[in-house]
């Protein structure tokens, strides 16, 4: 799968089909972080700049952009393979009315063993009540859960750095857990026979586990697409008739999955949740600017609805959504407990690297430098006709003028600027034409 | 059939997340002996509905299942505070439930009306001051 004309394959989740892509402008436009240009006809993604949110993948309208995930054949070497199912994936199926299917479809399906990420997901909510009743933590407190909005902060929001909650996303406590209880259950397994999938709901986790965010080293073996496991998991549930009470998920877990579910389980009512890129972008705008007096939590998700809305799902979100609230309904509250006092434990959930903040959008690292370049850009900009049609291959006016100060474009590449250029060269001909040619009598009518 | 079988749980009040597991360890229960799915989740709702509230509104209490030859029979008992009218907390939609588990989902005053519409028979002995013994019966 591997695209060799496409660096950004190698790092992160989206690669381009080349053959596919028309070089049209809609990607170019929604990207959030203004990290897509056109050349030579086609999208290039800055690789420094994508924080893998997907809205490319998901406007493309020639499916040009293609999620790069594991497939479970990927890994048939292993000797015990546990199925990590996000929250998400119990939305995606009609008539559900036990988690049990779930659990007992995936041990039909190839593998081993099921630790649900929803567990995990519990001891994080348990954490954050805890963390929130702290006077030393600054507040709002943000979630970190959300690889994208970690990593949106790190490059364009350095000053909330130390408001996210430096607790390890519940999949990556998920896979570590996973993999100390199979080794206690199975004590002839070592580390390396034991390989810990995901089922994601999003391309962004393929990525968090190649650039981990928090933690040194990700202790997740691969990432499967929900949409892929789905068709062969119905099948394997049909066939079950009364499943073995296998479920470890709570109404906290499975509430993990839209939005405002992670919130809820505080059960603290000033906490704000959000969904949607642009949304999120917002709303870290505002708490910048310290707008938000007297919240304690903020629940981001860059996805519309939440995980429910991640670009590797089945259904929609907000139908996936209803059929949670359906299958949440008797559950009991929560199912996993941090056991009183078990500082090991808790100590397991936090960051082990911290996020640092990644200045690609600075203009240049030294600041009279930077200066120098903004007034610059400034200057260009200002000739431009602000219309940002996209058609020079930057997503606005602006970014062109900063493309052409960081050295990667010409003024020639806006059609506007160049149409008035060669308007001017007409006029121009025109005038030597007129003045060559003309009756003298002609000139001299307009000037009575 | 001479002694009918019996399960005991103890539902505590102190931590609200854990209320509801006593439910699933009667669903597990009754799903080993055998019973009809439509009777286990009828069941387990009445009993989910009654361990929630003894949480929420009484600081917890007990739940006991008795399976005779012809019907099962849920009674759970508290300690709380009683309910001062039984006809107001029957109404569809009237709670008292706090603030801070309303966006989990609770609080739509829903659970004893459940509680009714899911069994067969259901009595409420409540005093104020004193607690509350809800006896709910499902025929098999
Ligand atoms: N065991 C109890 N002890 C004291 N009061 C109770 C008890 N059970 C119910 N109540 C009272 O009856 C009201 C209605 O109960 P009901 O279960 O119908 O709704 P709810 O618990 O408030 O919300 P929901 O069950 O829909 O989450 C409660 O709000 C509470 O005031
Ligand atoms: S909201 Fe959920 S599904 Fe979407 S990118 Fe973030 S973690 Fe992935
Ligand atoms: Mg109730």
């Amino acid at each position: 799968m591997g695209d060799k004309h496409n660096q950004s394959a190698y790092n992160h989740s989206v690669s381009l089909d080349l053959n596919k892509c028309k070089g049209c402008t809609h990607c170019l436009k929604r990207c959030p972080t203004e990290a897509i240009r056109i050349r030579n006809g086609h999208a290039v993604i800055r690789n420094e700049r994508c924080i893998d949110c997907g809205e490319c993948i998901r406007i493309c309208p020639h499916q040009a952009k293609k999620a790069l995930y594991d497939r479970l054949e990927d890994f048939k070497d292993y000797k015990w393979k546990i199925a990590l199912p996000a929250p998400a994936l119990y939305g995606q199926f009609d008539n559900l009315d036990d988690l049990d299917y779930v659990v007992s479809g995936l041990l039909k399906c190839g593998f081993d063993d099921v630790f649900e990420v929803a567990r995990a997901a519990e001891l994080v909510s348990e954490y954050t009540r805890q963390y929130l009743q702290r006077e030393d933590v600054p507040k709002p407190v943000i979630s970190s859960a959300c690889p994208v909005v970690v990593r949106l902060i790190s490059v364009r929001f350095p000053y909330l750095l130390d408001n996210v909650l430096p607790v390890l996303p519940p999949v990556e406590l998920a896979a570590r857990m996973a993999k100390e209880e199979a080794m206690r259950k199975h004590p002839e397994l070592r580390e390396e026979d034991i390989c810990a999938l995901f089922i994601s709901p999003c391309p962004a986790k393929v990525s968090y586990v190649r650039n981990p965010l928090g933690t040194a080293e990700s202790k997740i073996d691969g990432v499967l697409a929900i949409r892929d496991v789905y068709f062969k998991l119905v099948g394997a549930m049909k066939g079950i008739e009364c499943p073995e009470l296998s479920s470890e998920t709570g109404l906290i877990g499975v509430s993990w999955a839209g939005t405002g579910g992670e919130s809820s389980a505080l059960l603290n009512d000033k906490y704000l949740a959000a969904d949607g890129i642009e949304n999120v972008i917002k709303v870290l705008d505002e708490i910048e600017k310290e707008n938000f007096a007297g919240l304690e939590f903020i629940e981001l998700n860059a996805c519309n609805g939440g995980c429910v809305g991640g670009a590797l799902n089945v259904e929609n979100p907000y139908i996936a959504k209803a059929r949670l609230q359906n299958l949440r309904r008797y559950l009991p509250v929560a199912k996993s407990r941090l056991a009183a006092k078990d500082r090991e434990a808790e100590e397991r959930m936090l960051w082990d690297a911290k996020v640092a903040y990644s200045p690609v959008m600075q203009l240049d690292a030294d600041r009279g430098e930077a200066m120098r370049k903004m007034q610059k850009i400034q200057t260009i900009s200002k000739c431009f006709s602000q219309i940002d049609c996209g058609s020079c291959g930057a997503p606005t006016c602006n970014a062109l003028a900063e493309d052409i100060v960081r050295g990667e474009a010409s003024e020639d590449d806006c059609i506007i600027e160049m149409r008035r250029q060669i308007h001017a060269i007409y006029d121009h001909l025109g005038k030597i034409v007129h003045e060559t040619y003309a009756p003298p009598a002609a000139d001299k009518e307009t000037k009575e | 059939m001479s002694v009918p079988l019996k399960f005991h749980y103890i539902v505590s009040g102190g931590d609200f997340t854990s209320a509801g597991n006593a439910s699933v360890q009667a669903k597990k229960a009754l799903r080993q002996l055998g019973f009809d799915p439509e009777t286990i989740r009828r069941v387990s709702i009445a009993m989910y509905e009654g361990e929630i509230n003894m949480v929420i509104h009484a600081d917890g209490g007990t739940a006991d299942i008795i399976v005779y030859p012809d019907y099962i029979e849920i009674i759970l008992a508290d300690k709380g505070p009683g309910i001062p009218d039984v006809e107001l907390a029957m109404q569809a939609g009237y709670s008292t439930a706090p603030d801070n588990i309303r966006s989990l989902g609770f609080g739509a005053g829903m659970g004893l009306p459940n509680m009714k519409r899911y069994t067969d028979d259901m009595q409420i002995d409540t005093v104020v001051g004193e607690g509350t013994t809800i006896t709910m019966r499902v025929n098999t």
